[in-house]
């Protein structure tokens, strides 16, 4: 048997990711492949990696048109890296990103390939519409015909109802309910109030706004289309302003969720460069952090045994025990804000009694954290959240901020996803 | 609009109604097609022979006019003239060693030598004549002789058609530190070939350095394996200089503020090179530009040359401005460098800029003529050239070998000036005498110039690019 490669460490060496636009904003016009081949090319000019062949590189988007099956190899060859530069796609919901992550850092860690760059895009501008079922199944069936009588009667088959467009929907397949419906229920579950949302999504507004003033995102973004910060960011909000708003998902006394508190539908993308350490030696380019370990889970969110973005709730106890750790041994926590709620009923789970005992068959609850730790440049709800480029943007900053810690901070990331899921991480400063 | 001007005065009709066409340059690394000649005004062409030599180019005796020489021409209409006894064919160039022009008689000699060259001189051809510092020359006839060199290059600049140029090279011969032929080279190289096709009616200055500092005289990659900083390098000019650098061997870094971010990332990965993002303005930016050098290049890296090209226009009559339109354009365009500059030049910071290391800068001949509603760009771009001439004299800078200079860019074709309204762009690009806007590559050849290995022995200068502009000439 020839032998087996040592498992080594895959680092961050840094990222790169375009200002996120508001849905029909700056990018109203931008594809996918141009958003995603934008933030490749500044990360491959950040990094001086023009002509260079990576190991691959690996991301994806969640709205994606059929005509895109292979996306990310078609950005590799319009960037500037190296045309055989292997590529491909893989999508996760709202996890895709980081599963890109997960997916090269462990190729590299295998030594499988020195090199390779994570990442995801999305545009909810420049969705894609499908034709209805009805006249989908009719014109297979026409092209399918072997006579042209066949084929008449085939499109004679069509019915006015079965020309509307099918548009994608914010909602679960299963359920029918959109994500914020869903969250909705969660937030009334675990008695999140409105205040603390709208709290966390001012701080989210603040510290964004403040980490752009300070150059902080001089060397992880770069302007694209003559946007050159994230344009759902409003510096000057405030917990008394976001109270003014109308709740919109949820129903009646209980409704505590505003367009406010909720991530916008957005568009951007997102990269974030990984390698071995001697690859990035060899190069002089940084290493900012390494990747420490990964775990994704999923909830029965059907039957509502459990609420639809509360995976991470479990997948982040499996981490923590398989890597012999508790939740206070973090210097940064980077929770996604898919919603306020679901960053506060996340961290309620997690010092819940029950919770522990109940579903995670723990004795005790993980406990709090230290929350001044939590998303201290803001999250999703400042910057946006094009689906599959949040993980990207997440781990570039994350990586960043342990490094400038110092080496052997601790980094935790946390994302939810439809279809009940959750990704998350660990990394380590270098 | 500017397609409208361009089909109004470069179409056949507009040729035949005698409106002035401008030449299409010779640009890059080209020299002239024709023989190069040489002549001298006093003595004999010794220092420019030598530096001939240095550079490999052949060249020819120049034929002189004098009465005795001058054959009889008969015109179209049948009548006859005396003239200088033609060349055989079009000449390439010629140069005209005048370090040893002391007497008024050998401004006749320089006549005598410039009148059968102007008459076969090619598109695109070269006029330079090579003087002393006149403030070296001896007595008052000796000075205003060599001052007199001055007036004459630049009325033949003037007299010039088909993109020809007429340039004028000081040296120093007579002080304790004389030029030699390897000091004069590379701007000798420069004026010869096509580089310099913006440049005319100009005086350039050359004095010594020590030998072991002029390096790379002929080389096609003088920047071979050196760091250079580009700041304003996402586009126009600063794109122009970075690809310039690049093609010259240079490890281009191309630094920009992150808002131009888009335009800076195409330009590195164009030229392999690396983007900083980086709003020089801030606390820190030199720091971080070392920083960047020291961590892509290694801890024993340094800076070769670094080009404050980053500017910004905020332009409104004084009587309208209030101080921060004043004070932004002075930031950006004075005050950051200052600062950056400060900061690499410690010798003892790693990514810092190297002994023998260049900085040059970008000044304009707004700075140097005053600008209706550009007070503020005005007074940093002055600020600029007084800031390189001062930098120039600095004796701990001579001593480790850094020059500091700056080029004055005169009307140039970019998206800036293509914003500038039609009637006032089009007198722009007109009075000059190449009758035409330069291109930010003849910037970009310019500092390339300034920033060779070769050009130690220039220092403290600031070179118009203007097609010899009339604007402050």
């Amino acid at each position: 048997m020839p032998d087996q490669p040592t498992p080594r460490d895959a680092v961050v060496v840094g990222g790169n990711r375009i200002p996120f636009g508001r849905a029909n904003g700056a990018y109203a016009a931008a594809s996918n492949q141009a958003m995603l081949t934008a933030a490749l090319d500044g990360l491959v000019a950040r990094f001086g990696l023009a002509g260079e062949r990576m190991g691959e590189v690996a991301a994806g988007a969640v709205l994606k048109h059929s005509r895109d099956f292979n996306l990310t190899r078609e950005a590799v060859l319009g960037s500037a890296l190296d045309p055989t530069t292997p590529a491909y796609d893989l999508q996760q919901a709202c996890g895709t990103g980081l599963e890109t992550v997960i997916q090269v850092a462990n190729k590299i860690t295998l030594g499988q390939i020195e090199a390779g760059i994570a990442g995801g895009v999305d545009s909810a501008s420049d969705a894609p519409i499908a034709v209805g079922e009805g006249l989908r199944k009719a014109l297979l069936k026409a092209g399918a015909a072997k006579t042209p009588l066949d084929r008449v009667k085939a499109l004679a088959g069509i019915r006015p109802g079965d020309l509307a467009p099918e548009t994608p929907r914010n909602a679960e397949v299963r359920t029918g309910l959109s994500m914020g419906e869903h969250q909705a229920r969660t937030a009334k579950e675990w008695g999140i109030t409105r205040e603390a949302q709208d709290e966390l999504a001012a701080a989210s507004h603040h510290n964004l706004a403040a980490a752009w003033d300070a150059g902080f995102f001089d060397d992880l973004a770069t302007g694209f289309l003559r946007l050159s910060r994230d344009e759902g960011l409003r510096p000057d909000t405030s917990v008394e302003k976001l109270a003014t708003l109308s709740p919109v998902f949820g129903k009646g006394e209980g409704a505590t969720m505003t367009a406010g508190n909720s991530t916008p539908l957005s568009d951007g993308a997102a990269t974030v460069l990984l390698s071995s350490r001697e690859w990035a030696q060899e190069r002089h380019l940084p290493v900012l952090a390494r990747f420490v370990d990964a775990e994704v889970a999923a909830v029965d969110y059907v039957s509502g045994d459990e609420g639809l973005l509360m995976a991470p709730a479990y997948a982040v106890p499996r981490l923590l025990a398989r890597q012999g750790m508790s939740l206070q041994d973090f210097d940064h926590y980077e929770i996604h804000e898919a919603f306020a709620s679901t960053v506060l009923a996340t961290l309620a789970a997690w010092e819940s009694e029950e919770f522990a005992r109940d579903r995670l068959g723990l004795d005790a609850p993980l406990g709090s954290i230290d929350r001044s730790r939590l998303n201290v440049h803001g999250s999703s709800l400042a910057a946006g959240h094009p689906f599959a480029a949040t993980g990207g943007r997440i781990v570039a900053t994350l990586a960043k901020l342990l490094h400038e810690k110092g080496p052997g901070s601790r980094g935790l990331v946390s994302i939810c996803a439809a279809g009940g899921q959750g990704v998350v991480a660990i990394l380590e400063g270098c | 609009m500017a397609d409208l001007v361009q089909l109004l005065t470069s179409n056949p009709l507009a040729r035949q109604l005698g409106v002035p066409q401008p030449t299409r340059l010779r640009r890059g690394r080209d020299l002239p097609t024709g023989p190069v000649v040489v002549g001298a005004a006093g003595g004999a062409p010794t220092l420019v022979r030598r530096t001939l030599d240095v550079l490999g180019v052949a060249a020819d005796d120049a034929l002189v006019d004098t009465p005795q020489t001058r054959v009889t021409e008969t015109t179209d209409e049948g009548r006859t003239r005396q003239v200088p006894a033609p060349y055989p064919g079009a000449v390439g160039a010629v140069l005209v060693d005048a370090t040893a022009a002391t007497a008024i008689e050998d401004l006749e000699a320089l006549r005598g030598v410039l009148r059968p060259a102007l008459r076969a001189l090619e598109a695109s051809g070269r006029v330079v004549v090579v003087g002393v510092e006149p403030e070296t020359a001896g007595g008052p006839v000796a000075v205003a002789v060599q001052q007199a060199l001055e007036g004459v290059v630049r009325s033949v600049g003037k007299e010039l058609r088909k993109g020809a140029t007429a340039n004028l090279v000081r040296v120093d011969l007579l002080t304790d530190a004389p030029t030699t032929a390897t000091d004069l080279a590379s701007t000798l190289s420069f004026l010869l070939e096509g580089r310099s096709a913006y440049v005319s009616g100009q005086v350039l200055h050359v004095g010594h350095a020590d030998e072991a500092r002029v390096r790379e005289i002929t080389s096609q990659r003088p920047f071979e394996g050196q760091v250079v900083v580009v700041t304003g390098a996402g586009r126009g000019i600063g794109a122009s200089i970075a690809e310039t650098f690049a093609r010259d061997g240079a490890m281009v870094v191309a630094v920009d503020v992150p808002a131009g971010g888009e335009g800076l990332s195409q330009v590195a990965n164009r030229i392999g090179g690396t983007a900083l993002q980086l709003d020089i303005t801030a606390a820190g930016a030199g720091q971080r530009i070392a920083g960047h050098v020291a961590q892509r290049f290694g801890d024993a890296a340094r800076i070769h040359t670094i080009v404050h090209n980053a500017g910004i226009t905020r332009d409104r009559l004084l009587v309208n401005t209030d101080e921060e339109r004043w004070g932004s354009v002075l930031e950006v365009n004075l005050a950051a460098q200052v600062r950056i500059n400060e900061v690499l030049l410690d010798p003892d910071l790693p990514g810092g800029l190297d002994d023998g290391g260049r900085i040059v800068g970008v000044a304009s001949t707004s700075g140097i003529a005053g600008n209706r509603g550009q007070a503020n760009y005005a007074a940093s771009k002055a600020g600029v050239i007084g800031l390189v001439r001062a930098m120039g004299a600095d004796e701990r800078l001579g001593a480790r070998g850094i020059t500091v200079n700056a080029v004055a860019p005169g009307f140039i074709e970019t998206e800036m000036t293509a914003k500038i309204p039609v009637a006032t762009r089009e007198i722009g690009r007109r009075i000059n005498s190449l009758q035409q806007g330069g291109r930010p590559v003849d910037v970009a050849e310019t500092i390339a110039w300034f920033a060779q290995p070769a050009s130690a022995a220039v220092t403290g200068r600031v070179l118009r690019v203007c097609g010899q502009s009339q604007l402050g000439a």
